[in-house]
Order: C-alpha cells, then structure tokens, then sequence
C-alpha cells in the first residue's frame, strides 16, 4: 500500500466501503432469509439464490411491462415491483415447502441436495425464458448517478437506497418476530417443537410461513440487486456461498450475528478487491472466515437455545 | 480365504454381482467399444474413487462432504505437476523466454520454477503426495470440526466454502497453476506416451484394477468393527460417543482416508484425460459427485461406482443431444432420488428378489423416516 498517499487512502477505504455497503445489504438480505429458515427447521436451502435471481427477473418483468404498457409509470413501478418480487418468491417458496421440504424435514442432509436439484432446475428455467445473457431493467431516474461529497469521493445514490431498504426489512422482520403473534409462535417452535405442538401451535403452518418468509426476504434481496447489477440465471448462485457463511458465521439464527458477520464479510471483501488484484480478495476473506470457523465453530452470537 | 471372503461378501448375490460387474469393465467393454469411449469409462470411472469415499463417509457415517472435488483436485494437480515438468524439458521448451519452466509460468512473466513445484520432478514424491497430501489436508479440516462437534449442514456449509476457496484460489494464481486453462498439454510419463491407443488401454486397466481393490477394500472396513462403529456413529453418535469411542477421531479418519480416495481418482483422471484445471474441483463438480453416489445408492459400494457410470453416461449423451435439457432432468432425477429412492439404484436392485410384487414397500418409505440416513443433526451445542 506504499503508492499511496494517506488522504487517497482513506478516499479509497471510503469508497470501497460504500461499494462494499451495496455488498452487505445484499448478503445481509440473502442471510436474513437463509437464518430464518435455518433456524427454523435446520434446514439450509441451496436454492436460496434462484430465490434471490427469481425477484431480481421479476423485477426485470416488471420494468418491461411498464416500458411497454405504461411508461408514465415509470418513476414508481420500482416500488411496486420490490413488494411484487417477495410476494413471487414467498410464493413458490410455500409450494416449494409444500412439495419437497416438509416430507424431507427429517433428513436435512437430504433437504440440502434436494434444493440443490431444485436450484438447477430453476437455473434453466430462467436461462429458456429469459435468456442466458444478463439482463438489466430500466431503472427509475431517481436511482442513477452520485452524489458528489468532495474531490475525488462519490457516493453512489443506488447503493444508498439498497443499504435504506436492507435496513427496512431487517428492522420489520424483527417487528414481525417480536411483535407479532405468529413471531411468537415461530420463537416457541425454534425453541421447543414438540411443547409447542402440544401447547395447539401447528407448527408444520409454521414451518411453512417461515419457509415462504425466508424465500420472499430472498426475492426483496433480488429486487435489491438489479439496481446495483446485471441479473444473469447464475446471479444467486454467486451469492449463495458467501450468504451461507454469513448464517454460519453469524451464529445460528441469531439476527444481531447475521447483520454482524454480513457487515464483516461485505466490507472485508470490497476493501481487498482493490488491493489485491482479482479474486485474491475474495479468497483471502473466505480463508479467514473458514479458519475462524473451524476455531469457533458457534459463530460469533451463538444461540443460548438448547437443541431438540 | 474362505473367512475373508465372508467377511467381503455377505450374500452370494453380492459376491456375483461384484464378479459380473468386475467382468463387464474388464472384459466386455474393452471388446465392445472403440478406444475414445472406453477412455470416456475409463474417465467416468476415476470418479468412482470419489463415489466409494462419499460411501464410507456419507452413506455409513453420515458426514455429507460437499468439498470432495478439492481431494480429488490436489491428487490430479500432483499428478499434473508431474507431467507437465516433465513435458517442459529446456529443449522443448527452448522457444520460451526462460525455458525448462512450464508454458504457463512463462507467458506470467515467472522466471524460476517456485520451490513448491521442485519435489514433482521425482516421480516417487509424486505418488507419496498424491496419497499423503489430499489425507493430510482433510485430516486436519476434519480433526479440527469434529473435534469441536460440528457435523451435518455445517460441515456441508464449510466444506463448500472450501470448493470455493480452493478453486478460485487456482484461478486466480496463474503464474503457479496454470490458471483457469488448467495444467494442459500432458504428454509423457517417464517417457511413455500416454495419448497412445495402447497406453489409453493399459490406463483403462490400471483404473479398473485399482477401483475393485479400492471397492474391496471399501467393503472390509464396511464389514469389520469399523465399518459397524461408523453406522452407529451415524445414528446414535452420543450413545458411540458414551462407549469410550474417540468419535472424533474415527470421522476425522474416514474423512482423510474418503480424501486419499478421491486424489487417488483425482491423478487417474489426469492421466486418462491428459489436463487438470480448476473447472473440475469447484462447487459444481463436487457436488455432483456426490450426485453419482446418491443415484448409485449411498450405502452400497457397487452401487456407487454404477452411479458414476450411469449418471456421466447420461451427461455426455443428454448434454450433446439436449442440452437445455439435461439439467432439468438431473436436476429433478436429483430431487426423486433423493426423495423417492434415498438407497438410491442399489437400493432398488436389492428389493427386487425379495419382496416379489410389494412394491408398496417402495413408497411406504417416502413418509416414514427411512432407515438410511439421518444423523438428527445435532447444532453445534454449548452445553460444555
């Protein structure tokens, strides 16, 4: 780091950081859902970034209809898109849960791979409807450009707004968790299913809404992420390991650790990516995080909950 | 002999079955099919060494690796750095800026061969690493998660990641691992051209015969105290663990030995196929290695290597014809195996003799829990 002067520096660190902001919202959107689903039934679902590149081409649908039908619209289709895109992903993800995952629910090595025969098929279907090539929808003119602090240091608008909805839906999901009365009901089942059951919560509704909620966070995260790249059939796919150390990571469904080692990750790895050149970033962060893991395995907020 | 073939084949059905099998690679293929396609089983079989891994591991002790393409990726890369110094002799490679050094090095601008690449010119060190180096690397990742009691989907989750690491890793290091083009252009071992008809049957032979000893080898352990210990570890690790077994021990065991499999396969690859490259050891591959020993039946040895026959002949015939269609239909022969057939083809051909016309057997066990599998995966607990 020699070639630099101390001011550029920290330009550069406030920069990439920034970047790395885009990063960490959507990892922590990603995580967020994979936690809940996780630390609902043990179950790590490998399909999560089809989730996640089914509400980023909703959003792309959206776009190209009001292009074509409605185009005083758009300034604020963008909106209405997001809410469209959970409501998309938490839906397949019912059918999903509904199909595949609720008769599996006893062999969760086995719900790992079955998502994974899912991702795949999903993968395709994207690649026979939309095409193999990236696509990118026509975003809202409030979203383009930057604002200018200062020579040399500007922060992008777009990454603004997916940091403010990232910091939306994890405040609401906690709402939802703590405040609701189905919140209560998923803690109960998290913490004693068989209690619960008996107790009249039907857990297996249970299961399923959190299953649908943890998919529809996943298609918000999409949604999220064509403002701050191109959606290709393997987008989600990119994501998807780095999403999964974060739930690791983080600690067990605990959301405090989620939001902690997504932070850590995101900004770790777009801080190396300019002074490493190529992956090296990537990988140097990932080896870390492995290590640390095979060191403290619990993560960082490990639960207090004890199993069964 | 006879108590040692007893302990290897618990049925005459087995032991015919293992005959059969052992002839038709042996004798029926090499007959039947022209050279190319013969390497192409022969190819398909090096994944076999992985598939009877995942066996012991995943099958019998229930630890799902999802990082098993990295084992099989350093035995191939050893393999490979073997050939390609002896493929970069100074006269070959006159033409180059520093000859005597790999192609690869040289077009990145590296002068000297780097220190790590020395020992491969010995072809002695070069099959000790082959088999230390991959069971090396997974007994320490695996000493250092069982030890601290992780397992099940976190153990997937971070062997994964390491996929991920190590094949981005190479990737990104192209001056010393030939990057995303692989280690290529593998002629010669010791002087014997291995791209000759003739060397691609020896190879062919020299896979087969070593996969049954392997697959022999699989079954004793799967036969002896071992192989009872790891099934007990699989359903009822705390009761395994309250006998005075070293659980962790005996996984971080099979772990390495499932990763001296797999390198083994790994440099068989390499010198069927004559190239190395980072496509071949990622996330994808790994995965769907363990595809081949899911849809062969996890639990049974035969079944797995049938796996990898089966599921690679499928590829390459479906991926030429349809290519759009081929991951819809793995990926959902994924999904009903899974669901369906957890002992996978194996399992199927097993039922057939004994339960005449009960086929009702066969979905019974889609609702209940099945008796393969699941460790109820204990979370990483704190109550220490």
């Amino acid at each position: 780091m020699g070639e630099y002067t101390s001011e550029e520096l920290q330009s550069i660190f406030i920069m990439q950081g920034f970047s790395g902001l885009s990063l960490f919202s959507v990892l922590l959107l990603m995580g967020l859902g994979l936690a809940l689903i996780f630390g609902q039934m043990g179950v790590i679902n490998m399909a999560h970034g089809e989730f996640m590149a089914l509400g980023a081409y909703t959003v792309y649908f959206c776009s190209h209809l009001t292009e074509t039908y409605a185009p005083t619209f758009g300034p604020y289709y963008f909106v209405a898109a997001i809410g469209l895109a959970f409501v998309v992903c938490a839906a397949l993800g019912a059918l999903v849960e509904w199909l595949m995952i609720r008769h599996l629910y006893h062999r969760p090595l086995d719900t790992l791979l079955a998502t994974w025969g899912l991702s795949l098929i999903l993968q395709q279907s994207y690649r026979s409807i939309f095409g193999a090539r990236e696509v990118t929808p026509t975003l809202p003119e409030w979203l383009m450009g930057s604002y200018n602090v200062k020579e040399g240091l500007d922060i992008p608008i777009n990454g603004m707004f997916v940091l403010g909805l990232s910091i939306v839906v994890t405040i609401a999901l906690i709402t939802f968790m703590y405040r609701s009365a189905f919140g209560l009901r998923l803690r109960a089942t998290v913490q004693n299913r068989k209690m619960s059951a008996a107790v009249g919560i039907n857990t297996g509704k249970v299961d399923r809404l959190a299953f649908a909620l943890g998919c529809g966070i996943a298609g918000i995260a999409g949604a999220a992420f064509t403002t701050i790249g191109s959606t290709g059939p393997d987008s989600g796919s990119r994501y998807i390991v780095d999403a999964f150390l974060v739930v690791v990571s983080g600690g067990t469904a605990s959301l405090l650790g989620c939001l902690a080692s997504a932070f850590g990750i995101a900004q770790a790895q777009s801080i190396l990516e300019f002074f490493l050149e190529g992956t090296k970033g990537k990988v140097a962060t990932l080896l870390v995080i492995v290590i640390a893991l095979m060191i403290r395995p619990q993560g960082l907020f490990p639960s207090k909950v004890r199993g069964n | 002999m006879p108590l040692l073939f007893r302990t290897l084949f618990k049925t005459r059905g087995e032991a015919l079955a293992f005959g059969g099998f052992l002839l038709l690679l042996l004798v029926v293929l090499p007959l039947a099919l022209p050279v190319f396609r013969l390497n192409l089983v022969g190819k398909y079989l090096t994944f076999g060494f992985v598939a009877i891994g995942l066996v012991l591991l995943w099958g019998r002790c229930g630890i799902l690796s999802l990082g098993q393409g990295v084992f099989f990726g350093l035995g191939g890369y050893c393999m490979a750095m073997f050939l390609k110094l002896e493929a970069s002799d100074p006269v070959t490679t006159a033409i180059q800026s520093t000859p005597g050094i790999p192609d690869f090095m040289d077009w990145n601008q590296i002068t000297k061969l780097p220190m790590y690449w020395e020992p491969f010119k010995s072809l002695p060190f070069t099959i000790f690493a082959i088999f230390v180096v991959p069971a090396v690397i997974a007994f320490i990742i695996g000493w250092a998660l069982f030890r601290r009691r992780v397992g099940g989907v976190y153990f997937a989750i971070i062997t994964q990641s390491i996929a991920l690491i190590f094949s981005l890793g190479i990737d990104g290091n192209q001056g010393y691992t030939g990057g995303r083009n692989g280690i290529t252009d593998l002629r010669t071992l010791c002087g014997w051209d291995i791209r000759s008809e003739n060397a691609q049957y020896i190879l062919y032979f020299l896979c087969v015969v070593l996969l049954f000893t392997v697959a022999l080898g699989a079954k004793y352990i799967i036969n002896t105290r071992l192989g009872r210990v790891l099934v007990a570890i699989r359903d009822r690790e705390d009761r395994v663990r309250f006998s005075g077994y070293d659980v962790a021990m005996i996984r971080a065991f099979i772990f390495a030995f499932a990763a001296m499999l797999s390198g083994i396969g790994g440099a068989l690859f390499v010198l069927q196929v004559g190239f190395m490259s980072p496509s071949i050891v990622g996330i994808i591959p790994s995965i769907e290695m363990v595809i081949f020993t899911a849809v062969g039946g996890r639990l049974s040895v035969l079944g797995a290597i049938l796996g990898c026959l089966i599921v690679n002949f499928g590829k390459t015939t479906f991926s030429e014809a349809y290519p759009d269609l081929w991951l819809y239909l793995m990926g959902g022969t994924f999904i009903a195996v899974v669901m369906f057939f957890p002992n996978g083809l194996a399992g199927l051909l097993e039922k057939i003799p004994t339960s005449k016309g009960k086929y009702a057997a066969l979905f019974a066990r889609f609702k209940k829990t099945t008796p393969v599998v699941t460790t109820k995966t204990t979370p990483i607990s704190d109550e220490n």
